[in-house]
């Protein structure tokens, strides 16, 4: 038994020596076929760490909307099957968020919230598209968000309906290059504001109209005083739960007080909905679950044509050593002898062309740290190796048995 | 005891829809130390019979004993390692890797008999220094004459001390002067006590050996004793 062991290790080791020979002595030829799994394992390798970049993103930006906050609105997030009926309900009013907040007893907070798309400018400097949101003090009990400087509007500001705003961060540092925006006046369409907070980094661009980084915040009445027209708008109502395990009992409530509000009789549809982060959720799992199937298909496929490769050139390196064959055979190879040459040679090609791609991979992803917060995860690393391995050996065996199963005398025969 | 014992073997090749007869019915004895030249005009069978002696291949019919084993219904693993052991070749076209030096070619066999590296390189110093090559061992054959690729493939069958040493028309693709020097080799090896199966198709190689069998249409047309074996002389080098 342990004479048997060494003996594996022994022709392991000397195998690959051999192997590593015929590397050696057909460099440029080694070179090209690696080369086809350099592309495989590097774009596998980087999809999947693409992949989780684009989900951290938008995990991280998802935590600032905050799991335990519902929305109730005219419009549901992502069904939009019904667009005219939804078109044609009934506004939700201030007056309806008063009641509201009046009957529901298990929200720990509840905002309004109304948004109008606005050109913001600082002297010459302007960004077009600014979504305006317009809410109360309240608002900020609602979301999960940080300042960088400053504080949110007071409920004094807010009743006062003053001109006062806050900033995301991604306005306040194309608006302020240098950081100062604190207590400085922007203008909002055609009004000035004193700018009271910069809000943190949040979100990332991966929640488009969700992220706050390009939102500015100001009081309700403001919006409804200079932009939007209060009987024409209908506004959202941010309700919070206590904590994620009330959310749904939250919910209820919520949809039963609603009910109310709007006078519904008990065989009428509800005409509003009732969204949740959960939601976004959902659908950013549905579209990232479709890139990754298709990433990984098209990359598999990049590392498919490469065994190809692999397989392709053993064929040829196995025919163009038949006389090679023959005499290993001649003198004392045995038919497994050959058989674990030609595979550890094809594997030892993939290994080193799954070393480089996956270096190459890890130089790229600093790249793409750059967009998406990400990096090669030590999975990653040993499903590349992994991977490259397994290519390597059922590539290489089935020109490996066809040089096993070589008649030494006809090899040797061969010119 | 004989090293090489073979009895009423035959080797039937299909090609195609025809039978090709290459090996009729042949017997025949090899002794230890022995010295044989087996010559045939081409398509004699003396290459099947070769393969044969060389475990390369299994007769169809007949029975082969080597030193006192029956190799004619061996395993493919069996009869490779018999060939590793006990059978040293030499090629006429040399058959040497040609991009590993001289060292590694030799000590190739020793690899597949799972000798240690240390071991195996010094046995294959050896060996190089015995077939006169002490200086050329990190040369690869292509910077190598004929002559010493043909000493370094000698050196090779020689390295795992086999019990026959095979030889398929060693000087086949060398010029006179040198092949004489292979012959010179061989005869020293031979004097070492080694046993020498040599095929050939020239009378004056033949005439090296104490034995020749002659081959014709598959069977074995003549086998006698040389009365008086050609002992060649190493030439004295001009200083």
């Amino acid at each position: 038994m342990n004479l048997n062991m060494t003996n594996i290790w022994f022709e392991i080791k000397e195998g690959m020596f051999i192997a590593l020979r015929a590397i050696r002595a057909n460099k440029v030829r080694s070179i090209l076929t690696m080369l086809g799994i350099v592309i495989g394992i590097t774009s596998v390798v980087l999809m999947t760490t693409a992949i989780r970049g684009i989900d951290n993103a938008f995990q991280q930006g998802i935590s600032s909307l905050g799991s335990d906050v519902l929305y109730i609105s005219k419009w549901p997030w992502f069904e939009h099957e019904d667009f005219w009926k939804i078109r044609n309900r009934r506004n939700i009013t201030m007056e309806d968020f008063e009641k509201f907040k009046e009957l529901a007893k298990m929200p720990i907070a509840v905002a309004p919230m109304v948004t109008s798309m606005r050109t913001v400018k600082n002297g010459s400097i302007s960004m077009d598209n600014v979504i305006l949101t317009g809410s109360n003090a309240d608002y900020i009990k609602t979301t999960n968000f940080t300042f960088d400087v400053g504080r949110f509007f007071s409920e004094t500001e807010s009743k006062s309906s003053r001109n006062v705003a806050v900033l995301g961060s991604e306005v306040a540092s194309t608006l302020f290059p240098r950081g100062d925006a604190l207590d400085k006046e922007i203008k909002i369409g055609n009004e000035i504001f004193k700018v009271v907070g910069v809000l943190a980094k949040q979100g990332s661009f991966l929640l488009g109209s969700f992220n706050p980084d390009n939102d500015v915040y100001v009081p309700i009445g403001t919006i409804f005083k200079y932009f939007n027209s209060r009987w024409a708008s209908s506004i959202t109502i941010n309700v919070r739960a206590d904590g994620t395990a009330m959310v749904s009992k939250t919910k209820d409530e919520a949809e039963g007080v609603m009910r109310k509000v709007r006078g519904l009789l008990y065989n009428e549809q509800d005409d509003f909905a009732i969204n949740q982060q959960e939601a976004l959720q959902q659908n950013f799992n549905s579209v990232v679950g479709v890139i990754q199937i298709a990433g990984l298909f098209i990359t598999g496929l990049a590392l498919f044509v490469g065994a190809i490769g692999i397989m392709n050139i053993m064929f040829v390196s196995v025919r163009e050593r038949t006389k090679e064959i023959g005499l290993r055979k001649a003198i004392g190879a045995k038919r497994r002898t050959i058989l674990s040459q030609f595979i550890m040679e094809s594997s030892a090609i993939c290994l080193m062309g799954g070393l480089v791609g996956l270096l190459l991979a890890v130089i790229l992803s600093i790249i793409v740290n750059k967009f998406l917060p990400t990096s090669v995860s030590y999975s990653a690393v040993l499903i590349a190796i992994f991977v490259s391995l397994i290519t390597g050996i059922l590539a290489g065996f089935a020109p490996a048995y066809t040089a096993a199963k070589m008649d030494p005398v006809e090899a040797l025969r061969f010119e | 005891m004989n090293i090489i014992h073979i009895e009423h073997i035959a080797k039937i090749y299909q090609v195609g829809s025809e039978q090709v007869h290459a090996l009729r019915d042949v017997s025949l004895k090899i002794d230890k130390n022995e010295y044989v030249a087996i010559m045939g005009p081409s398509g004699s069978g003396k290459s099947t019979l070769m393969n044969m002696l060389g475990c390369l291949d299994t007769p169809t019919s007949g029975k082969y004993d080597f030193t006192g084993r029956s190799v004619s219904d061996m395993s493919d693993n069996d009869l490779a390692k018999i060939r590793n052991k006990e059978i040293g070749f030499v090629f006429q076209t040399f058959n040497l890797l040609s991009r590993s030096d001289a060292l590694h070619n030799v000590e190739l066999p020793l690899i597949y008999a799972g000798v240690p590296a240390a071991e195996r390189r010094e046995r294959a110093e050896i060996a190089l220094t015995d077939v006169g090559l002490k200086e050329r061992m990190h040369h690869k054959p292509n910077e190598l004459s004929g002559g010493q690729r043909q000493r370094v493939a000698v050196a090779r069958a020689l390295v795992t001390r086999p019990s026959i040493i095979l030889a398929d028309e060693p000087t086949g693709n060398l010029d006179s002067k040198t092949g004489e020097e292979i012959m010179i080799l061989f005869n020293e090896i031979y004097e070492k006590g080694n046993t020498i199966i040599l095929v050939t198709h020239e009378e004056y190689i033949a005439e090296h050996a104490g034995r020749i069998i002659r081959l014709k249409d598959g069977l074995i047309e003549n086998d006698e004793r040389v009365k008086k074996r050609f002992i060649p002389k190493p030439r004295v080098e001009a200083v």
